[in-house]
């Protein structure tokens, strides 16, 4: 076949028609051998150019490579055009109903006595505070006499303490979180600014608000010049943060031997006044006992139930639903995350 | 302490339009919570009057009793009512409730016909009309006139606040304290009670019954006062009784009422002996030696050698200051008594009620501390009352000891500003210190000299009085601020590790619970504990029998709550738990009793520590069923021992830890599919499927699996810097040995690691063929390698893997499977 203009055209033509009816992906393939391929009459001219004469070469090298790029861009065209036809039919025909429910894990859960001791935690790390822990099997001593509660003080046998044997091991099961705080202070120098949350015990029966272990958590501060006005800020503003903001305080002058004054702090939420705690200024002679010298330091101290917070804030009337380990209760708070 | 406003207002001037609530709140304003305040009489209404029983016609052919009574109720003609009752004869005084009345409960009285008689009334019992819950007949009365009106003569309208007293204030554990406190807080006139008693009247001297106090420790001051000619059949007057009632005790005779009466009343706790059956004179002393005691409730009790007692010449008489003894009793034949009264001391009293777990009205006063003026004031109240209304004559008083002074308070009237944070000055300081009875010597602005009234014991210190003043003043006053502490504040590595673990665990699908640490021995002889985990604390009281043991692992909770959540219809369940557990295996040191009067010595504090066992820190964790659940989408999958193992190691590398698994055969695991984890050569860790009997033991599900780390085992790894992270090409090198299959998995990839050099990136274990026979198992690694600045070439990477191979055959006889 001579090469001719004409013929250029021709190929050219029966290319772009060829192209233009393909119907599917599989025919343009075909259709791209036959008319792009090596063996495609364009490709043969192309061959040819090396016989002619270098001013022939260049006037159909041009046209030849019009034509390759004409006919490259008609089948890029269609290639798009029936992919995307494809891709739409393949597409709609894997549509799936993705609102099916798909639980394949189990949820988890922690306890939300672990969310709201975090919680607190954080609150009074960021007043710089230490997160301070101790033994929940403890020393009498620091349990009780260290606190001002000697033997046979009528407020010890209050607390229904379980002992363990032999008594004369003189260990019990500790009966606030208070202990931790004296350890605190026989171990460090003031200024000490602690929060202590833990497991406490007393021997009270399970009921729909006892239990006989149960969580505390309590501050201690001792820094010069304390006062208890910094006690009752401290407290406003920790209700504040577990219960919202527009929660009240209010102090009631109460006793406990470990401190003087000292009080219950009440809270207002939902309508009443509900108790949540005691503290007060941390008595000179737990202070004299651990060896800070109460000239010098003050400092207060509080203690609340986390079993009690966690029923008051999440509406929780049965203590069974903290205690009994029914992980549907934990699964209910999740991670706690916010 | 239960107490009426009707006896209130006998001492503080408590005004008249004040409302019950107000009252109570102003109890709690300084420092005394109400527990409950009962509106007496609220939902009665009258006419209630007193009538004589003039004739008594028992009706025939009835099921029961029924009398068709005769009244005399002031009226002009006979009043008649039908009674069920039959507890009064002729001549006794009724109370009856006439039509129209309605009594407790909306019981609307009103004439009827009944048993063919019109019955105009009710004869009351004292149930009907809210006096407490005797119905076994009516009420007759002691005193009254026909058609008095009975809702005044029984007093039944009232108010009773029942106060919370605090176990520092035991003055306020009688009528005259509580007057005291609700007088100064509502800022009115007090009448002390104490001051109104003419003791000068009983001389003191040798013709009653005498008395010594023989041990110094055991009381400051006794009084005693013997009466004679005492009429036994006398009754207690209504309003004697009405009051020791709304106070929430019983009247049972009247030398005993008159002894509780003053008790309520002034705080002083008396005890009324038979003068004749005393022989000698009384003396207070320890009982020396164990000994066998009935007291007045007839039981018998073994006193230790240390009780306090009183006792006369020959015999031990009462349990001093808790109950008094069988034999000396007031009866209905007594005629001579003998008052007691003394200022025990707190801690003896204290301790004989702790030790013969008797908690009496007397001892509740006593071991709080009684006001020791009152020896002598109440003693003679109680003889004035029982000369008036037994018709009993005075004989003589003895005493012994005195009542002594507090000791004075140093105190700088500012340590108030400064300790509550407000501005209190001087004048306001002065002033409330003296409405609780404090007298003030100033040496200078600066410097008081405070003497405690005798009844507040609980004033020793100057923050005593600061907390006087600040109840006062009212806490409310103070206005908050807010310190901030100036530690760099974290949580320790213990405190992120717990949080970290929780977290893993129940994002991963585990629910955290908080099981209690009883346990029973049977738990610990089912999951087969030995050794460390055998060697449990025991609670002395515990609140099950059942279950004395504190915890030494976590399993025994879990495994309970496992089955709990099973038996409410959990199938497919993962719970974990953080918590301590108690071992009885550090020897222990026992501290004997250490003062807190100044810091104990540096060896001292050493003890206690060393008193203390250690308690580690344990994350436990059960799980039954699939945690990788079937559903529509197909099968899942259930948890079996490889999770739990490769849970195990994942928390251990959570910490930055790196674990190495063992073969193990721990209780109460599977013997053959357990595995103990180590970390720097130390079991920190166990984990696997739980043996097949203990399961069907506890009725739990077949392959449950379990597994329990030392979070405090654990060395805390500091934190590393990454490093650098290679952009290049990974090269992948895969090997297949052959070895025996007594060795481990862990051994033959160590071996590998080992000799693989110093771009291995990681190793993983894809394939193990067990199928080979002759004692022989294949293990298919897939090793990657990568270097920081080059692509790896082929060869390069050959020659690596045939190092590690080289290195598995040499330690553990690996051989290339072909």
């Amino acid at each position: 076949m001579s090469l001719s203009e004409h013929s250029i055209d021709d190929a050219k033509a029966t290319a772009l028609a060829a192209i233009a009816s393909a119907a599917s992906l599989e025919e343009l393939k075909e259709i791209k051998v036959a008319h792009i391929g090596d063996r495609s009459p364009i490709a043969r001219a192309n061959q040819q150019l090396g016989t002619l004469s270098p001013e022939e070469r260049a006037s159909f090298g041009k046209i030849i490579g019009q034509a390759k790029n004409a006919i490259a861009a008609a089948f890029e065209a269609r290639n798009f055009l029936l992919e995307e036809e494809r891709d739409a039919r393949v597409l709609v025909e894997e549509r799936v109903d993705v609102t099916i429910p798909a639980k394949r894990t189990l949820k988890g859960g922690l306890h939300p006595l672990t969310i709201l001791t975090n919680e607190i935690c954080d609150l009074f790390l960021g007043l710089g505070y230490r997160v301070a822990e101790g033994p929940e099997l403890e020393a009498e001593w620091l349990n009780f006499d260290a606190l001002n509660l000697p033997e046979d003080h009528p407020a010890r046998t209050m607390q229904d303490t379980f002992f363990i044997e032999p008594l004369d091991s003189h260990l019990v099961l500790r009966t606030h979180t208070s202990p931790v705080q004296v350890r605190t202070m026989l171990e460090e120098k003031p200024p000490i600014y602690v929060i202590c949350p833990g497991r406490t015990y007393r021997a009270d029966e399970l009921d729909a608000t006892h239990t006989p272990v149960f969580s505390q958590v309590e501050g201690l501060v001792i820094d010069k010049g304390i006062t208890m006005a910094d006690l009752k800020g401290t407290l406003d503003h920790f209700a504040r943060s577990i219960f919202g903001s527009d929660v009240k305080t209010r102090l009631r002058s109460s006793f406990f031997p470990f401190t003087e004054p000292s009080a219950e702090v009440d809270f207002f939420f939902n309508g009443r006044w509900i108790e949540w705690g005691g503290c007060g200024m941390v008595n000179p002679k737990v202070l004299i006992a651990c060896g800070i010298d109460p000239d010098i330091y003050s400092g207060f101290a509080f203690g609340m139930g986390l079993e009690r917070t966690l029923m008051v804030r999440h509406g929780i009337t049965d203590m069974h639903d903290i205690v009994e380990g029914d992980v549907r209760f934990s699964q209910s708070f999740g991670l706690g995350v916010k | 302490m239960k107490v009426p406003l009707s006896w209130l207002t006998e001492f503080a001037s408590i005004p008249n339009g004040i409302t019950s609530s107000e009252i109570a709140e102003a109890f709690v304003a300084v420092g005394f919570e109400v527990e409950e305040v009962v509106e007496q009489g609220s939902d009665l209404t009258g006419p209630l009057v007193v009538g004589k029983v003039l004739s008594i016609q028992q009706l025939e052919g009835q099921k029961k009793p029924i009398r068709y009574v005769e009244l005399d109720c002031g009226e002009q003609e006979s009043r008649f009512v039908i009674c069920g009752a039959t507890n009064f004869v002729v001549g006794d005084l009724v109370v009856v409730s006439l039509p129209g009345a309605i009594l407790p409960g909306g019981f609307a009285i009103a004439a009827r016909q009944t048993y063919g008689h019109t019955s105009n009334g009710m004869i009351c019992s004292a149930r009907e009309l809210g006096l407490g819950d005797d119905h076994s007949g009516i009420i007759v009365l002691p005193e009254g006139t026909p058609g008095e009106d009975a809702i005044s003569l029984l007093q039944l309208l009232d108010v009773v606040f029942d106060v919370a007293v605090n176990p520092d204030r035991g003055y306020a554990l009688s009528v005259r304290g509580l007057a005291r406190e609700i007088a100064a807080s509502l800022e009115v006139a007090y009448v002390d009670p104490a001051h109104q008693v003419e003791t000068a009247t009983f001389d003191i001297n040798t013709s009653g019954i005498q008395v010594s106090i023989d041990d110094p420790t055991a009381a400051s001051v006794i009084f005693i006062r013997t009466l004679q000619d005492f009429n036994p059949a006398a009754p207690t007057p209504l309003w004697m009784r009405r009051r020791i009632e709304k106070c929430g005790m019983r009247s049972i005779s009247l030398a005993v009422d008159v002894t509780n009466y003053v008790m309520l009343e002034l705080g002083q706790p008396l005890h009324a002996f038979d003068s004749k059956k005393i022989q000698g004179s009384l003396h207070i002393r320890r009982a020396d030696r164990e000994q066998e005691f009935t007291t007045l409730d007839g039981q018998v009790r073994k006193l230790s050698s240390s009780n306090l007692v009183v006792a006369d010449d020959r015999h031990i008489l009462a349990l001093a200051g808790t109950m008094g003894g069988l034999d000396s009793e007031v009866t209905e034949t007594t005629s001579g008594l003998a008052i007691e009264a003394a200022r025990f001391d707190p801690i003896s009293i204290a301790k004989n009620s702790r030790f013969h777990r008797l908690s009496s009205e007397a001892s509740r006063r006593l071991e709080r501390a009684v006001d020791p003026e009152l020896a002598a004031i109440a003693s003679a109240r109680a003889a004035h009352l029982l000369i008036s209304l037994g018709g009993a004559t005075y004989v003589g008083s003895a005493t012994a000891g005195s009542a002594l002074p507090l000791p004075t308070i140093r105190f700088d009237p500012q340590f108030v500003s400064q300790l509550l944070g407000i501005v209190c000055p001087n004048s306001t300081v002065q002033a409330h210190l003296e409405l609780v009875g404090c007298s003030i010597t100033k040496l200078s602005d600066s410097e008081w000299t405070v003497a405690p009234p005798t009844w507040r014991s609980d004033l020793a210190t100057p923050s005593d009085l600061v907390e006087e003043v600040g109840r006062l003043v009212g806490l409310n006053s103070i206005e908050g601020t807010l310190p901030v502490g100036r530690a760099t504040a974290t949580l320790s590595p213990l405190q992120y590790r717990k949080r970290g673990v929780a977290q893993y665990l129940a994002s991963l699908g585990f629910s955290e619970v908080y099981n209690y640490p009883f346990v029973s021995q049977e738990m610990v002889d089912t999951l087969g504990f030995s050794g460390a985990r055998a060697a449990s604390f025991k609670i002395a009281n515990p609140m099950s029998d059942q279950a004395p043991l504190l915890r030494t692992h976590l399993l025994p909770g879990l495994l309970e709550t496992t089955k709990r959540n099973l038996n409410r219809g959990a199938k497919d369940l993962a719970i974990f738990e953080i918590g301590s557990v108690f071992r009885d295996v550090t020897k222990l040191t026992h501290v004997s009793p250490i003062s807190t009067a100044s810091r104990p010595s540096d060896e001292s504090i050493a003890n206690i520590y060393s008193s203390v066992p250690p308690q580690p820190l344990f994350v436990g964790a059960v799980v039954t069923g699939e945690l990788d659940r079937d559903g529509w989408w197909g099968q899942g999958r259930s948890f079996d021992w490889s999770d739990a193992t490769s849970l195990a190691l994942s928390i251990i590398e959570l910490t930055g830890n790196s674990g190495t698994i063992v073969q193990s055969d721990l209780a109460p695991w599977h013997p053959g599919r357990c595995a103990e984890i180590q970390v720097a050569g130390k079991a920190v860790a166990h984990a696997g499927e739980l043996h097949p009997r203990v399961l069907a033991a506890l009725g739990l599900p077949p392959r449950t699996c379990a597994l329990a780390v030392i979070l405090s085992e654990l060395p805390v790894v500091p934190s590393k810097n990454p490093k650098s992270i290679s952009t290049m090409p990974a090269a992948t090198q895969d090997v297949s040995l052959v070895v025996a299959s007594s060795l481990s998995a862990a051994t033959v990839e160590a071996a590998l690691v080992a000799g693989a050099g110093p771009l291995l990136e990681s190793i993983k274990l894809f394939d193990r063929y067990s199928n080979l026979g002759e004692g022989k198992v294949s293990l298919a690694f897939t090793l990657t390698f990568r270097a920081l600045d080059r692509t790896l070439t082929v060869d390069e990477v050959t020659s690596y893997r045939e190092a590690a191979v080289a290195s598995a055959s040499a330690s553990c006889g690996a051989v290339v499977r072909a």
